[in-house]
């Protein structure tokens, strides 16, 4: 029996940034919500090599290289700049983040 | 066989999405999303992508999550608080997921139809070397903007993370 | 013979040597340090202490196997496993010698042979870090927590220069792929990565050395699990079982960093001078003096026990040394021989490093790690690079 159609990997990628959406549109804890923002990464990275895979080029990967090496950036400062948010206002729900002057 | 291995591992990578969403205390959430990473870089390497599966590893799994797992450690995040959430967000939030899902899925289904099986091994065109001559060929001038922004990242984490804001 | 049971049949092999090097090497780790310490270490299980490792095997099994009562149930019992998993998962891309034929096929020494095979030993090392981290937050103990995020902090600094070390005899051999790293060194000691024509990795080799010892947690860069400091540090709630399990993975760490040292650096399972100049009797001749050594100290000994085992001892490598001759197994044995010779000698330097040097302070070690060793690892790639493009 051949392989699975590629059609199942998009779909996959589909479900995976849907639940990203999800984590992110319904969690209240500011880590969760990065987390989600990275399994939203996760899910255009295999979007990505998927097609890569149909067209017979590597341009794909090479995408889902730089997507992965913007994410790792991201994630540093995003996460120091988490620290420092808790450092001010000792609380990670973003509910209680929601004025300027503390 | 392939598509045994892609269900095993499409399966794991959903439930471990789900749980990310799902469970309340930040350490169960990270440890799922390090599930899904894996489980990502098994289908990387069924869809030819081996470097692109080790580098998923060992960027994302290795350190990415590393960094994850040391910020909920140190600010010792603890369980989050279930209330606050509105009516219509607890009502509409499930069924516009999944409408919005099925649309995805509609589209792909619609515009590319019965394509290509995913053979593992087919495509050979993943290995370092294709790709570290595309990056220094072709992607050049991206592959040295993206340094130029690892540094001031760097640069940029130091400056925030320090003791006195 | 078909391809699943062959390596049904490697993998079994390679578990089973594995596991018994690792018990063992706890014996020889406390025999070498024992004697730089002028004492006995292990004497009185068996013979010379040999029977010590099952001793304490039988201890570990049969303790009891308590779980504290606050602690995080499902990450404090998926740690030691994780750490477990990944330390003995990278034993399967090691090419442990050349090509030999077994029951009529042709098969090399090698679980697998990946075209990232170096890739995939970064990626699983890297994962070896959550083993500990998790370990010490889910123990629920301030002590734990700190070794826990020490040791992980101390493992991913020094990652960075690990893989730039790897990197630079890359630029030599120009394959990612563990097996044709190994033969691209083929020839004498001339042609190993270390004194390679045009550029010698010397530097690098003492990187990625120091960065291994780190990246293993062990002495000078065992503060992580410092006893007398940390009280044990990540493992101080782990009890028998699981114990025995970081235990395992930190010495199988070990014999990765040091099977990969021997493969990246000093030239996997090839010869030190060409089978031409007669290299194929260095091993009866190592084992044939051993076995000299042995039997004439059992003529007079120190002790009057070793009057029966060093004449044993003589004996039995006597029989393996003449066993190197035997046509039919040369081909399989001989780069084993090479390949075990150099894991052991970098083990040994472990060990003795362990019973020579005191520990570095925290800040020491990480200041060590991002102020000298990663511009030195990294000023090294770039000379190489210049090298090897200029040549």
């Amino acid at each position: 029996m051949s392989g699975p159609p590629l059609n199942w990997y998009l779909i996959l990628s589909a479900v995976l940034f849907a639940l990203g959406v999800a984590g992110f549109l319904f969690r209240k804890s500011i880590i969760t919500i990065f987390m989600s923002i990275e399994l939203m990464l996760n899910a255009v990275n295999l979007s990505f090599v998927a097609f890569s895979y149909q067209l017979k080029q590597v341009n794909g990967h090479v995408f889902a290289f730089f997507v992965m090496v913007v994410a790792a950036a991201e994630a540093a400062v995003g996460l120091a700049i988490i620290l420092t948010v808790f450092k001010n206002r000792e609380t990670l729900n973003v509910d209680q983040v929601n004025s300027m002057k503390y | 066989m392939d598509v045994i291995l892609f269900l095993v591992f499409a399966i794991i990578a959903v439930v471990c999405a789900v749980n990310v969403v799902v469970q309340t205390h930040p350490i169960s959430s990270a440890i799922s999303l390090i599930g899904v990473m894996g489980s990502l870089a098994v289908l990387y390497l069924l869809l030819g992508a081996e470097f692109l599966a080790m580098a998923q590893i060992i960027v994302y799994a290795g350190a990415v999550m590393v960094l994850f797992v040391f910020v909920i450690m140190l600010l010792n995040a603890g369980s989050e608080a279930k209330r606050g959430r509105s009516l219509a967000a607890q009502l509409l939030g499930f069924p516009l997921l999944i409408a919005f899902l099925a649309l995805a899925s509609y589209f792909i289904q619609r515009f590319y139809p019965g394509n290509t099986p995913v053979h593992f091994g087919a495509f050979k065109g993943g290995t370092a070397q294709i790709i570290g001559r595309a990056l220094f060929t072709q992607y050049l001038l991206p592959f040295e903007v993206t340094s130029i922004l690892i540094l001031i990242a760097i640069v940029g984490a130091v400056v925030l993370a320090r003791k006195e804001i | 013979m078909n391809f699943f049971l062959l390596s049904v049949l490697k993998a079994a092999v390679v578990a089973f040597v594995l596991l018994t090097t690792l018990a063992y090497l706890q014996w020889v780790e406390r025999k070498v340090i024992a004697h730089i310490q002028v004492r006995m270490g292990p004497y009185r299980v068996g013979p010379h202490g040999l029977l010590q490792p099952l001793a304490d095997v039988i201890k570990l099994i049969t303790k009891e196997d308590l779980i504290p009562p606050h602690v995080n149930k499902f990450v404090y019992l998926m740690a030691p496993f994780l750490a477990v998993t990944m330390a003995l998962i990278s034993i399967s891309v090691i090419p442990f010698g050349s090509e030999i034929h077994i029951f009529g096929t042709a098969t090399w020494m090698q679980l697998t042979d990946l075209n990232i095979g170096l890739l995939f030993i970064l990626a699983v090392s890297s994962m070896g870090v959550y083993g500990i981290a998790l370990a010490g937050w889910a123990s629920n103990n301030k002590y734990s927590l700190l070794g826990g995020l020490r040791s992980s902090a101390q493992m991913i600094s020094y990652e960075l220069p690990l893989s730039i070390a790897i990197a630079s005899p890359l630029l030599l051999v120009n394959t990612l792929s563990l097996r044709e790293i190994v033969q691209a060194q083929t020839g004498s000691i001339l042609h190993w990565n270390i004194l390679r024509w045009p550029a010698p990795q010397m530097v690098s080799f003492l990187v990625f050395l120091i960065a291994g010892f780190a990246e293993t947690n062990r002495v000078p860069f065992d503060l992580p699990e410092a006893e007398n400091e940390l009280v044990a540090g990540f493992h101080t709630e782990y009890s028998s079982m699981k114990f025995a399990a970081f235990f395992m993975a930190e010495y199988a760490n070990m014999v990765t960093v040091s099977c990969m040292t021997a493969i990246l650096f000093l030239g996997g399972w090839q010869p030190l001078f060409s089978p031409a100049w007669g290299s194929n009797y260095v091993p009866t001749l190592i084992f044939a003096v051993a076995g000299l050594i042995a039997i004439s100290h059992g003529m007079n000994p120190a002790r009057k026990f070793d009057r029966i085992t060093l004449p044993i001892t003589g004996v039995v490598f006597l029989l393996v040394g003449a066993l190197f001759l035997f046509p039919p197994v040369q081909a399989a044995l001989i780069p084993l021989f090479w390949f075990a010779a150099k894991v052991g000698a970098i083990l040994f330097l472990y060990i003795w490093i362990r019973g020579t040097l005191p520990r570095f302070r925290y800040d020491q070690l990480m200041r060590f790690a991002w102020k000298v060793l990663f511009p030195v690892a990294l000023a090294n790639l770039l000379v190489t690079g210049l090298v090897v493009a200029l040549s």
